[in-house]
């Protein structure tokens, strides 16, 4: 229990205060009492002598309760502003992760209209279902339900706008694979926006570390009551950047899970020979 | 007749460069390549005139194809990353053309070649190359192989002529660069010029003794010995907070 100690300043302006009311106070009393008992000597003389005493009181009297009211404001007003740090520091929150959320690469979006100015030439009725693709992805990034939490069906499905519209850019080399173990886990519910970025974060490097055609796969399984999705890709361990794993994707995924959860190990990544795994362990 | 060559490992972007070149009866596409690798040989080849060259593309990017590209053709770089325009200009590149782009640009990245080949200098350019941002890893010609070899396994780099000789745990390879442009480009990795021929990456020195007056000698992990200059050692002992 901590108590609220005014500051010397307050000290001396309740002093003031209180001294000034009680002063104020006994000069009505006095008056009145004057009018009244006006006939009554001895009453006179003992209101003269017991002045003092009854100023004291009066100050004692004002005193405690301008303590107890400047105490009890003091206490709102603290819990007003504690309020106040609160609501900023949820509005910080979900700014952060609203951004977390939304940062998609432009450069997938500069590419995919590239593709689609090199169909519009040779492949005019791709090219608009790759314009209706690119719309539905861009739709779903930008959502504004802060709920944070939607189906697995629902992310995968949004999953899939995102490898169409890859493989019409590297159709020739990409190849990828999407595995639930069982059909009810397509209904436990995951944040939103998260498997994309993991998957974007494969896809490049395993595109961009080997020459030959890749396979990109994800599982979905549950162990016990954690939901665990993984991602994997080939990868050369000899050249890898020494960025693996601390790439953009992985640690605006990380924050986003600490944010949520407010657990840092729900995101591994494993290496085995020529292949990188990204596992997401997703408590249900 | 100009000869052209297409480096994009996407089949649509290639497309596009191909779809843009049509109207154009005296340039003539001599082929397409996928990646880097491709690329090389295509060029050694054909020798194009011309190259439209991706930057970020598998295994080794456009930049490091370059440089192990002996006789560089003229270059007009296409890509979606803004970010190494200024690299590109550095290396003399006619033009930067940021996908997507219309045809009204690509033609102005033709008229462009045109210019620069009617004034007829026969530039010395993309003679040296500067990688974009971070250097985190050196492309090198290894007979007909290229290898691609990351810092932490490089032990030292000596001068020699024109080339470098940059040394592993075991093997060495010849490129042809300076030192002071590797000098200038590893310094954030740790690597220290200790010696006008020498550049030593400090992760693997062991120990430093003194040499005869006011040299010294660095001992590395692979058992080799370096002679480091007395401006060498002040260097080196700052980098390795002494």
């Amino acid at each position: 229990m901590r108590y609220y100690l005014p500051s010397r300043e307050k000290y001396i302006y309740i002093i003031i205060i209180s001294t000034a009311l009680s002063a104020v106070w006994l000069l009505c009393m006095r008056f009145l009492l004057w009018q009244i008992f006006k006939s009554d000597e001895g009453y006179l003389h003992m209101l003269k002598i017991s002045s003092p005493l009854r100023f004291s009181i009066a100050f004692l009297l004002i005193g405690s309760m301008a303590m107890m009211s400047m105490a009890w404001y003091s206490e709102k007003e603290k819990s007003q502003l504690e309020n106040r740090k609160k609501e900023a520091e949820k509005m910080f929150r979900e700014a952060e992760l609203r951004t977390l959320r939304n940062q998609l690469q432009p450069h997938f979006l500069f590419n995919a209209l590239n593709s689609i100015s090199a169909l519009i030439i040779s492949e005019p009725e791709n090219a608009r279902s790759m314009i209706q693709q690119l719309s539905d992805f861009l739709r779903g990034s930008m959502r504004k339900d802060d709920t944070q939490l939607n189906t697995l069906k629902e992310e995968i499905d949004y999953l899939q706008l995102y490898l169409n519209i890859e493989k019409v850019r590297f159709g020739h080399r990409l190849e990828t694979k999407i595995i639930v173990e069982d059909e009810t886990l397509l209904s436990l519910k995951i944040p939103n926006l998260l498997l994309q970025p993991l998957m974007e974060n494969a896809i490049k490097f395993g595109l961009y570390d080997t020459l030959d055609k890749v396979c990109i796969s994800l599982q979905a399984a549950i162990k016990g009551n954690i939901l665990e999705i993984s991602i994997t890709n080939p990868f050369d361990p000899e050249t890898a950047l020494p960025l693996k794993g601390t790439g953009f994707g992985l640690s605006s995924v990380r924050k986003r899970l600490a944010l949520i959860y407010g657990r840092h190990d729900l995101l591994t990544t494993h290496i085995s020979d020529q292949n990188f795994t990204t596992l997401l362990s997703l408590p249900q | 007749m100009m000869k052209v060559l297409i480096i994009d490992d996407e089949p649509l972007a290639r497309n596009v460069i191909k779809e843009y070149l049509k109207p154009y009866k005296d340039l003539e596409v001599v082929g397409e390549c996928n990646d880097g690798f491709e690329g090389i040989k295509a060029i050694q080849e054909f020798q194009p005139d011309l190259i439209f060259l991706d930057i970020q593309m598998p295994r080794i990017n456009g930049f490091e194809m370059l440089e192990l590209v002996e006789n560089k053709p003229r270059v007009i770089f296409t890509t979606a990353y803004e970010e190494y325009a200024i690299k590109a200009f550095d290396l003399h590149a006619i033009d930067y053309l940021l996908k997507p782009f219309d045809k009204n640009r690509f033609d102005k990245a033709i008229e462009k070649t045109r210019q620069q080949q009617s004034s007829a200098e026969k530039e010395t350019f993309l003679q040296s190359i500067h990688l974009p941002a971070q250097m985190h890893r050196i492309v090198v010609k290894d007979g007909n192989k290229i290898r691609i070899i990351p810092l932490s396994q490089i032990f030292y780099i000596e001068a020699a002529d024109d080339y470098v000789k940059i040394f592993t745990q075991s093997e060495s390879f010849l490129k042809k660069q300076t030192m002071a442009y590797f000098e200038e480009n590893l310094q954030q990795n740790q690597f220290a010029r200790v010696h006008r021929s020498y550049l030593v990456n400090t992760q693997t020195v062991t120990r430093i003794d003194p040499y005869e007056k006011d040299g010294h000698l660095v001992l590395l992990t692979n058992g080799k010995k370096i002679p480091v200059s007395k401006s060498g050692y002040k260097k080196l002992k700052e980098m390795l907070g002494l």
